[in-house]
């Protein structure tokens, strides 16, 4: 049952993007922490390239600029980009992920609401189809012995791809947790020691100090549902089809699947599960189409990050979902209070007439 | 007089290039479109090789016509349909070989192309020799053009290129003729405009690109009649 439609204010656009941007800040802190300053430059090249191209397509459109460029949902996917690009990616990666993100995912379909796919998830998918290998060149934690990169040389990395004297990208550069296991089943059929390597060891129980900035997700997402931005039903669906799903491979055979906590806290999983499959206007609307959407995208993103060819797929398994809520939405209509449900499936009716 | 006068051909050519575009507007043999269209060359000789079946199944559909019993004329025309193309099968084969082999199984597959079999139904069952050819030839022609400007973008995007694989056709002193856009030194690729997503998001855009430039002529065409330019303004309104 839903609420009753008594008068409630409802909350504007700009708050909502406020709160969701507030949200990220935890996590925004922890990753400077653990990769340098170099991902606040790419926040700030997404959020300027988001305003540009946001106001370039509006005025094509000849739409208002103010209250359009003011409600803050572009600078929301700038930041939910650039927070799932490598950090030290080149300036242009993450401004063409951008600007395809609000031009073809955003404005191309008639602009905010009328987006079918989630235009962040968008972006990131051209992107990692198009540069493979760029993409997966991560950043090492600085924690790692021998990665020392002060703030001005990773900008000066950012933005002309050189490095100070005497450092090459292979010694401040690692695969993420996520490739790192894959790479190790595919060259040696198991997990093997892996996971007690340095780049692990760096995280505590977490899977490297990666892990500590979902945990940040975490905190963000959780401020988000007390303050009723999100649903629950996305997260928690989301989370738990992910996490049964591993949890049941990793007790199968421990040693070629990897535990529930790592696919939750690995990748981008946590920022999926609070920031991106709660986007209102890609998934559907009704709570049981929620539950389903969400439990979907869990488990089709552990079959990509584990049976697929790439290493996250929360992208592809957030664009597969989008294209299926329309027709969760039909099928998860609600029952309207004090009837009984089939009196009121019109749509059963429909059919036999 | 002719069998066919001018102001009849012109018609049949716009319809075909333009008003009803095989690629564009009816969105028919989208398979060999957006799978060959991932440069230049490969698009502008599957569209030339289905352009020659269509002139003579048009040919050849539309002299058989008075003799096909209704119930059956689907079978017939594949039946003249699939003869014509093994014979631009074994042509190909034989006489560029090497593009053949990177056509592969398109050039056979042209048989179940829908254009070439839309067109016998929706035309050649119903016209004369002389129309039903320029009309299937000039199809075909509309279909290449398509296939070149999304093969010309899918390329010049993805690759920074323009005519490459050109010596598949010319032989290998055409190998020079390839013309690098983007400094083939850079490096530069952008793999998504290659691969299949590229090829429908570049059809979008075109089909997208057809509409604009036919609303923008319309338009036109309402500002130089003025005295109807109230009634249809209101309705779109």
């Amino acid at each position: 049952m839903n609420t009753s439609p008594f008068f409630v204010k409802p909350t504007p656009l700009q708050v909502v993007m406020l709160k969701v941007a507030a949200a990220l800040l935890p996590a925004i802190a922890v990753y400077v922490h653990v990769f340098g300053v170099g991902i606040l430059l790419q926040l700030l090249l997404a959020t300027v390239t988001a305003l540009a191209t946001e106001a370039g397509c509006l005025k094509l459109r000849k739409y208002p600029l103010k209250p359009f460029l003011s409600d803050g949902s572009a600078i929301v996917t700038a930041w939910l980009l650039a927070l799932s690009m490598p950090p030290l990616g080149g300036w242009w990666m993450v401004v063409l992920a951008t600007f395809i993100a609000i031009a073809v995912g955003k404005h191309l379909y008639g602009g905010l609401g009328q987006n079918p796919f989630n235009p962040a998830m968008i972006g990131f998918a051209v992107m990692i189809v198009s540069f493979p290998a760029q993409m997966s060149r991560w950043a090492a934690p600085l924690a790692l012995p021998g990665v020392d990169l002060d703030a001005a040389a990773q900008i000066a990395y950012i933005f002309t791809g050189s490095l100070p004297a005497g450092l090459s990208f292979d010694a401040i550069a690692s695969a993420t947790p996520l490739d790192m296991v894959k790479t190790a089943l595919i060259q040696h059929g198991h997990l093997g020691d892996v996971l007690s390597g340095a780049l692990f060891a760096t995280g505590g129980w977490l899977p490297s100090q990666m892990g500590w900035i979902a945990l940040a997700y975490l905190v963000g997402g959780l401020y988000l549902l007390a303050s009723r931005i999100i649903p629950w039903q996305t997260p928690l669906a989301f989370l738990a089809g992910l996490g049964v799903l591993a949890g049941a491979m990793h007790l199968y055979d421990p040693g070629h699947y990897t535990s529930p906590v790592f696919h939750l806290f690995g990748g981008a999983a946590m920022l999926a599960a609070f920031f991106i499959v709660t986007d209102p206007v890609s998934g559907p609307t009704t709570p049981r189409g929620r539950l389903i959407f969400g439990a979907s995208i869990g488990v089709l993103t552990y079959c990509i990050r584990v049976f697929g060819g790439y290493p996250d797929g929360v992208a592809f398994a957030v664009i597969i979902m989008n294209i299926a809520a329309p027709f969760i939405d039909q099928y998860t209509q609600p029952k309207v209070f004090g009837r009984k449900a089939k009196q009121n499936d019109s749509r059963k009716k429909g059919a036999k007439a | 007089m002719s069998i066919m006068s001018w102001a009849e051909a012109r018609d049949i050519i716009r319809n075909s290039i333009w008003k009803q575009n095989a690629g564009l507007v009816q969105i028919l043999g989208l398979c060999p479109v957006l799978v060959m269209s991932s440069n230049i060359v490969n698009g502008v000789s599957l569209g030339l090789a289905t352009s020659l079946v269509m002139l003579v199944s048009g040919a050849a559909v539309a002299a058989v016509r008075e003799f096909i019993p209704n119930e059956l004329r689907s079978p017939i025309f594949i039946l003249i349909i699939a003869a014509l193309v093994t014979m631009v099968d074994l042509l190909m084969n034989s006489y560029v070989h090497d593009l053949y082999v990177v056509l592969g199984i398109f050039i056979p597959l042209i048989t179940t192309n829908c254009i070439v079999l839309a067109r016998a139904e929706a035309y050649a069952s119903k016209n004369g020799v002389a129309h039903s050819a320029l009309d299937g030839f000039f199809m075909g022609l509309g279909l290449t053009v398509v296939l070149a400007i999304l093969g010309a973008g899918r390329e010049l995007l993805g690759k920074g290129t323009l005519l490459s694989g050109i010596d598949l056709v010319f032989g290998p002193a055409a190998k020079s003729w390839v013309i690098h856009v983007i400094p083939a030194e850079w490096n530069y690729q952008f793999l998504l405009a290659i691969l299949p997503p590229g090829a429908f998001i570049g059809l979008g855009f075109l089909i997208a690109g057809k509409l604009a430039l036919d609303r923008r002529a319309e338009a036109k065409a309402r500002l130089a009649a003025p005295q109807d330019a109230t009634l249809p303004e209101k309705q779109a309104a």
